[in-house]
């Protein structure tokens, strides 16, 4: 321990000048012991974050003087959040990308270690904050997983409506700004309009836009509202009429079509090659949905189609988009004719906290109160990976479990992360505008990548 | 002082007024316009419906902080708004605003026509001074010494070339069916209505007015589309495209620097579109109501009809905006190059050869 303090002693570290005194670097495996001895002094200073590597391509390695080298972000308007690309132009044309991730990293997956199952929803639907629900929904579905339960069937069906709800909401927000970064700017205010009347739905039903933290495990955090299938209705009447008007404005227009056809194009083998999953990988001619493959809560009951396309290409990935939201439409349909009468929620009193009135009235509800709401419920040994098709591609949970309340280890597979691996594919040797059209196509969304 | 003198003076000084005031309203129209088409309010906070919100704008622009880049060509990087600034105000001042009319002065009927500078080969003025706009854009983009502007130049210089081309050759035909490279002629040239030879269709024909737009519709079709491209509006907004270049060309100007380069750009939209009315829609001409309305509001009446031409045309720039999305550079170039000015060519061949035989008869007879 002490030899290793040593070696970083001399090194101008921020934290040491706090307060609460010297940074004592200490590990508690052996693998970390030996990366320690590994380190020089440059690693560690950029592990302390007292030096950055902020350069990937250096301005002095490219020979050509006809090439320049740009920094698209953090800060850009079509880089959807911070997404930083270091783009290598020769003219408009771009040559080489590096994209530079890690401006929205904050340590959700860590901070899954330090919560219990019972709140770890409200961590984990955080991440992709365009499609909160399926966080939740997968992160439960691992919880529930270790813990060998089924939730009642009112629960799963709730789980799919609100799910391919936002399914829609969140495609909704891929048109929109994917139609601004094509120069389309009412596109921008028609999709987000149409998104408002889902999350007005969504606010109804967990009082909150987003992050709701409604599907826990065990369940769903509370009943729908009164008169829901109005507001359904409503959804469901408005939205194919709107995507139509979208169709009227987009479809048929040739600056549209000669703005997306064949550019940013993945093959299949491409899309398998960097994992790439989601309406990505169907728009490339591989039929691949987990609600057909692995389907969860059972989604196997609906019927639905998979809308696939062979071209790969922008316009391919944007139709496809605007065909699932009509599936989706479908599965909401039939959720709602088919929905089941029956609790909400598991009953089981290590599980599911009693409602509030029953603590006045028992003994053992005020103890299973008190015993779920300070330390949570325990969870069997074990680890279990569980994965639901997410708007954007398969995203998955791993969870380690040390058979105590909190997850020994939560790694999330977030689909925004593996498919912006395609970026340097989809963005070489194409102008700058089509690699902006790309971007978007891909519908990255930076809370899903940097978690 | 001559009193000629003393309206050259006037002259400039009321189109100066009138073109800010104008900008001030037409900023807030487009945004307003756009708005509705969009399902939004708009401005609507700063005055009544929101009328005020561009003069308080201008007022933060005024005084916001004048940032000069490190790496910035000082002179060039000064001079470029102002470059963009003054073709736009001398272009107004050779757009006819009405007929004209006599004013006494000092006992003798003195007339003054309503057009700054009335010079007979304003048509090549006009060309003349709106090519000078693209040197703004190269020097803005090239002398911030930065990345984004320096490929909005870049873009600019290719594209407001190219359609330069194509919108000078979308007018010689009108010039040839005017037989002026005045202005003012050019709108007395689309007085009247059109007649035609065949008696059942003269009856229906002479009902149109006789506007350049009508026998020169394909020239109307091309300089509409090549005005849109060298005022750099959407579509075809490449050179200051958001999504791809932050705010091109401009990126690092601020405060009425900026400005400068807003005004230009609306102030030439305006242009454009009062050229437009003067060459294809017949300008000021229009009825005037002389004896039903009171005669200073029919003298007016010219002026009130070119008003509402422009912003006729305006509106369909911001409808454009609203529906359009943006093409990509080469599309661009295809457009101007392969397209517009092989159609305006072959259109300039056949509007000669129809108007020699209207003026000389068929070669054979």
């Amino acid at each position: 321990m002490e030899e290793n303090n040593d070696t970083i002693k001399d090194i101008d570290l921020w934290a040491t000048n706090s307060e609460e005194g010297g940074w004592n670097i200490s590990s508690t495996d052996e693998g970390s012991q030996k990366m320690l001895e590994q380190e020089d002094e440059v690693t560690t200073k950029i592990q302390m974050g007292s030096e950055v590597i902020d350069d990937y391509f250096i301005e002095d390695d490219i020979s050509d003087d006809e090439r320049m080298i740009l920094n698209m972000g953090p800060q850009h308007p079509s880089t959807h959040g911070v997404l930083r690309l270091q783009v290598e132009l020769e003219g408009e044309v771009v040559r080489r990308v590096q994209p530079v991730i890690g401006y929205l990293h904050t340590g959700m997956e860590k901070t899954g270690e330090e919560l219990n199952y019972f709140q770890g929803p409200t961590n984990t639907t955080r991440m992709d904050y365009l499609s909160p629900f399926f966080n939740e929904l997968v992160f439960s579905l691992a919880t529930e997983k270790l813990l060998g339960i089924e939730v009642p069937d009112r629960a799963s069906t709730i789980r799919i409506l609100m799910t391919e709800l936002n399914r829609i909401s969140s495609h909704l927000v891929a048109l929109a700004t994917g139609g601004m970064d094509i120069g389309a700017l009412s596109m921008m205010i028609f999709g987000f309009r149409e998104r408002e009347l889902i999350l007005d739905f969504f606010e109804k039903t967990t009082g909150l836009r987003m992050n709701h933290n409604f599907i826990r495990p065990g369940g769903v955090a509370a009943d729908l509202p009164d008169n829901w299938q109005k507001d359904i209705e409503e959804i469901l009447k408005v939205i194919p009429k709107k995507l139509k008007d979208y169709d009227e404005m987009l479809l048929d227009n040739p600056i549209w079509q000669g703005r997306l056809k064949n550019v940013g194009i993945l093959t299949t083998e491409e899309c398998f090659a960097y994992g790439i999953t989601g309406p990505s990988l169907r728009a490339s001619g591989y039929a691949w949905d987990l609600r057909k493959m692995q389907p969860y809560s059972g989604i196997d009951k609906y019927e639905f189609d998979i809308p696939v396309f062979e071209e790969g290409d922008v316009f391919a990935r944007w139709r496809i988009k605007v065909l699932e939201i009509f599936e989706s439409l479908k599965i909401v349909e039939q959720a709602m004719g088919n929905m089941p009468k029956g609790p909400y929620k598991i009953q089981d009193k290590k599980i599911t906290p009693p409602p509030r009135k029953r603590l006045d009235e028992s003994m053992e509800a005020l103890i299973h109160h008190f015993k779920i709401y300070t330390e949570g419920f325990k969870v069997p040994e074990g680890e279990v990976y569980t994965t639901v098709e997410s708007p954007r591609g398969e995203l998955g949970c791993f969870i380690v479990s040390d058979g105590s309340s909190k997850p020994y280890r939560m790694h999330v597979r977030g689909p925004s992360f593996c498919n912006l691996q395609a970026l340097p594919v989809v963005m070489s040797d194409s102008p700058i505008a089509d690699a902006v059209a790309a971007i978007a196509s891909l519908d990255p969304v930076l809370g899903d990548v940097d978690r | 002082m001559s009193v000629e003198l003393i309206l050259a003076l006037i002259k400039p000084l009321l189109g100066l007024g009138l073109l800010l005031t104008n900008t001030i309203l037409l900023i807030w129209l487009e945004r307003k316009v756009v708005a509705g088409m969009q399902s939004r309010v708009g401005p609507d906070r700063a005055g009544p419906f929101g009328i005020l919100q561009t003069l308080a704008d201008a007022i933060k622009l005024l005084l916001k902080e004048q940032i000069l880049p490190m790496k910035a060509d000082k002179a060039m990087y000064l001079l470029a708004p102002i470059i963009a600034l003054v073709p736009s105000f001398l272009i107004f001042m050779i757009i006819p605003l009405g007929p004209g009319f006599d004013l006494a002065i000092g006992g003798e009927s003195q007339f003054i026509n309503m057009v700054g500078a009335d010079i007979n080969v304003g048509v090549l003025f006009f060309l003349a001074i709106s090519s000078l706009a693209v040197y703004s854009v190269v020097l803005a983009g090239w002398s911030s010494g930065s990345k984004y502007p320096l490929l909005g130049g870049v873009r600019a210089s290719a594209q407001m070339i190219s359609y330069e081309a194509a919108m000078g050759l979308s007018l010689v035909p009108v010039i040839l069916y005017s037989g002026s490279m005045s202005m003012t002629k050019i709108v007395e040239s689309q007085a009247g209505n059109l007649s035609s030879t065949i008696p059942i269709v003269d009856s229906i024909v002479s009902l149109i007015p006789n506007w350049n737009i009508f026998p020169q519709f394909l020239a109307f079709g091309i300089f509409f589309v090549a005005s849109i491209a060298e005022v750099n509006r959407a579509p075809f907004d490449l050179v200051e495209a958001e999504q791809e270049l932050v705010g091109g060309f401009h990126t690092e100007y601020s405060g009425f620097r900026f400005a400068m380069f807003f005004l230009a750009e609306y102030i030439n939209m305006f242009n454009m579109c009062a050229i437009t009315a003067t060459f294809f829609l017949g300008g000021w001409l229009g009825p005037t109501f002389e004896g039903v309305l009171p005669q200073f509001l029919s003298a007016l009446m010219p002026t009130i009809w070119l008003g509402v031409k422009t912003f006729g045309l305006l509106f369909v720039y911001f409808w454009i905006r609203a529906t359009l999305p943006r093409l990509r550079y080469d599309q661009l170039m295809e457009l101007g190059w392969k397209r517009l000015i092989p159609i305006s060519l072959i259109w300039l061949m056949l509007s000669a050869i129809v108007l020699g035989i209207r003026d000389f008869g068929l070669p054979w007879s």
